[in-house]
């Protein structure tokens, strides 16, 4: 069992980060990077070909990182491989021990850096989780059986918590928990209030599941108006925007600012006990990731 | 209507090089109504290959080019012609089922798109690729196999953005168009219907609803 579902058993507030196979055939800085968190979070997502930019494969990280004794999260999406493809890789992943996966759709490859490739998507993220039902029950995406122990998975899905209009985001996670989805980790939000309606919605759906909060930590205001123009469900408020503006102006640091924006983030949704934890997506910060716990006073060995 | 766009003409003639004497096959039906296989494209490809040195000696226009028995009935008057080619300016359906009648090479006018809505003439829409296990019923009517991007039959990715698809911003997201029109028809509870298991079907199909027949 991964250390990430042992902390949500227990009820205890979990912390996820988040780590990128290399656009190259040397996993060494990956593995440097995640080794950094050991004992920081419970689980490191391991990324498959996000924004459909080519990279080395998810599980081929999460190998690595599990024989380095670390936690990897398998990100699966069904961009790439058809049923059979995605069986096979969640049977290798298992038998390496590796049982916790995020099941995503995934960014189409006209999005992406290879932008001929050709989109599968022979199954999506709810299909994805029904796959895993099947390989737990012993079956293969055929129906036929395997040979063997049943592996056991503990997955989980993806959630956008700022979506307009937001009951067909809440009727999907509905559809990934009936598909067998344990655990919600979301994209990101920046104010425990633009968490809090999809939040509600979950209850009044009377979906029961612990979902993980995604935190970027912003570097600079820049980078937040691009990722307000340009990534789907990020809404970042424009105090927040003027902040680390106003941080630059003064000769400060916006990359330190946005730390502590993201630690007090991270602080309050424990302290209100808003949500089961938080998934901190550092895009190339993660080194800041334990100062960023400690600010916000989380540390999971307690 | 299956809709089809006429090739870059340098693209018909590289593949009728050598070809001295042609005939035309036209379809009154789909090419027609997209302007790529009526009476006027057949006359104006005639113009286009007799300027091109390329001698046309007959050409026809079925009612459906795609029929074979229609097909057959039509290309008698190709009899007795010293011929070189046939270039089909129909579907690649029709293209197929015009080659499966002569002895003679047959060249495509047309790329063949897709099945699609006219909005009017001359605008088309994919809307349907043929999955064969509709879910139209718990989908207000809106196909999200082919009107979203990734096909996606169990709700929306994570992907739009002011209600634009993440693939093609000059889309609407269909789940936004499904959502929309569930909600005005008072069907919201069908997006928790399960879409159930998806196959992907062995090609070639057929399918055949005569006496006695499987
Ligand atoms: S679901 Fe879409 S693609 Fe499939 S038959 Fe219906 S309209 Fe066509
Ligand atoms: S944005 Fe909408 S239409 Fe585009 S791929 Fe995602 S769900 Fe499909």
């Amino acid at each position: 069992m991964s250390q990430l579902e042992k902390a949500l058993r227990a009820g205890q507030f979990a912390v996820t980060a988040e780590v990128a196979p290399p656009k190259g055939a040397d996993l060494a800085p990956a593995l440097e990077t995640a080794r950094a968190l050991r004992g920081k979070v419970h689980g490191l997502n391991v990324t498959d070909m996000q924004s459909a930019c080519l990279k080395a494969s998810s599980l081929g990280l999460c190998v690595a990182l599990k024989q380095a004794g670390l936690e990897p999260i398998l990100q699966m999406t069904g961009r790439d491989r058809n049923r059979m493809a995605l069986a096979a890789d969640l049977l290798t992943a298992a038998s390496f021990g590796i049982d916790t996966v995020l099941a995503l759709t995934g960014d189409h490859p006209a999005v992406g850096d290879c932008r001929d490739a050709k989109p599968v998507y022979d199954l999506d993220s709810v299909g994805i989780l029904e796959l895993l039902t099947e390989l737990q029950a012993g079956r293969d995406c055929g129906g036929n059986p395997l040979t063997g122990v049943a592996p056991q998975y503990f997955g989980g899905a993806s959630a956008t918590p700022v979506y307009d209009p937001l009951p067909l985001q809440i009727a999907k996670v509905k559809r990934k928990v009936d598909a067998g989805a344990r655990f919600i980790q979301t994209q990101a939000v920046f104010t425990a209030e633009s968490l809090l309606p999809f939040l509600e919605g979950l209850d009044r759906a009377g979906i029961n599941i612990p979902v993980l909060a995604g935190i970027i930590p912003l570097k600079s205001a820049g980078m937040a108006k691009f990722m307000n123009d340009h990534v789907p469900g990020i809404a970042v408020p424009q105090e927040q925007i003027d902040a680390l503006a106003a941080e630059k102006s003064a000769g400060g640091s916006p990359a330190q600012l946005g730390i502590r924006m993201a630690a007090e983030l991270a602080a309050r949704l424990r302290a209100e006990k808003l949500c089961a934890g938080i998934h901190i997506m550092a895009i190339g910060g993660e080194k800041y990731i334990p100062g960023l716990l400690e600010q916000a006073g989380i540390d999971m060995q307690e | 209507m299956i809709i089809t766009r006429k090739k870059e003409r340098e693209a018909l003639l590289a593949m009728l090089r050598g070809v001295r004497r042609a005939a035309l096959v036209g379809c009154a039906s789909c090419a027609a109504a997209c302007q790529t296989g009526g009476e006027k494209e057949l006359e104006e490809t005639k113009a286009f290959l007799e300027d091109h040195g390329i001698q046309v000696l007959a050409a026809v226009l079925p009612e459906e080019c795609c029929h074979k028995m229609l097909v057959k009935r039509d290309l008698k008057a190709l009899r007795g012609l010293e011929l070189d080619a046939v270039v089909c300016l129909a579907c690649g359906d029709g293209v197929q089922t015009v080659a499966d009648n002569v002895a003679l090479p047959v060249y495509p006018a047309n790329d063949t798109l897709f099945l699609g809505q006219v909005e009017r003439v001359g605008i088309f829409h994919e809307y349907c690729r043929m999955c064969g296990d509709c879910v139209l019923g718990a989908t207000g009517g809106i196909c999200p196999v082919t009107r979203c991007a990734k096909g996606l039959v169990n709700g929306p990715c994570g992907g739009q953005k002011d209600g634009k698809c993440e693939v093609n911003p000059e889309n609407d997201c269909a789940w936004i168009l499904i959502y929309r029109r569930l909600e005005r028809l008072g069907k919201l509870d069908s997006l928790l219907i399960p879409a159930g298991q998806r196959h992907e079907h062995a090609h070639p199909a057929h399918l055949n609803l005569r006496e006695g027949a499987k």
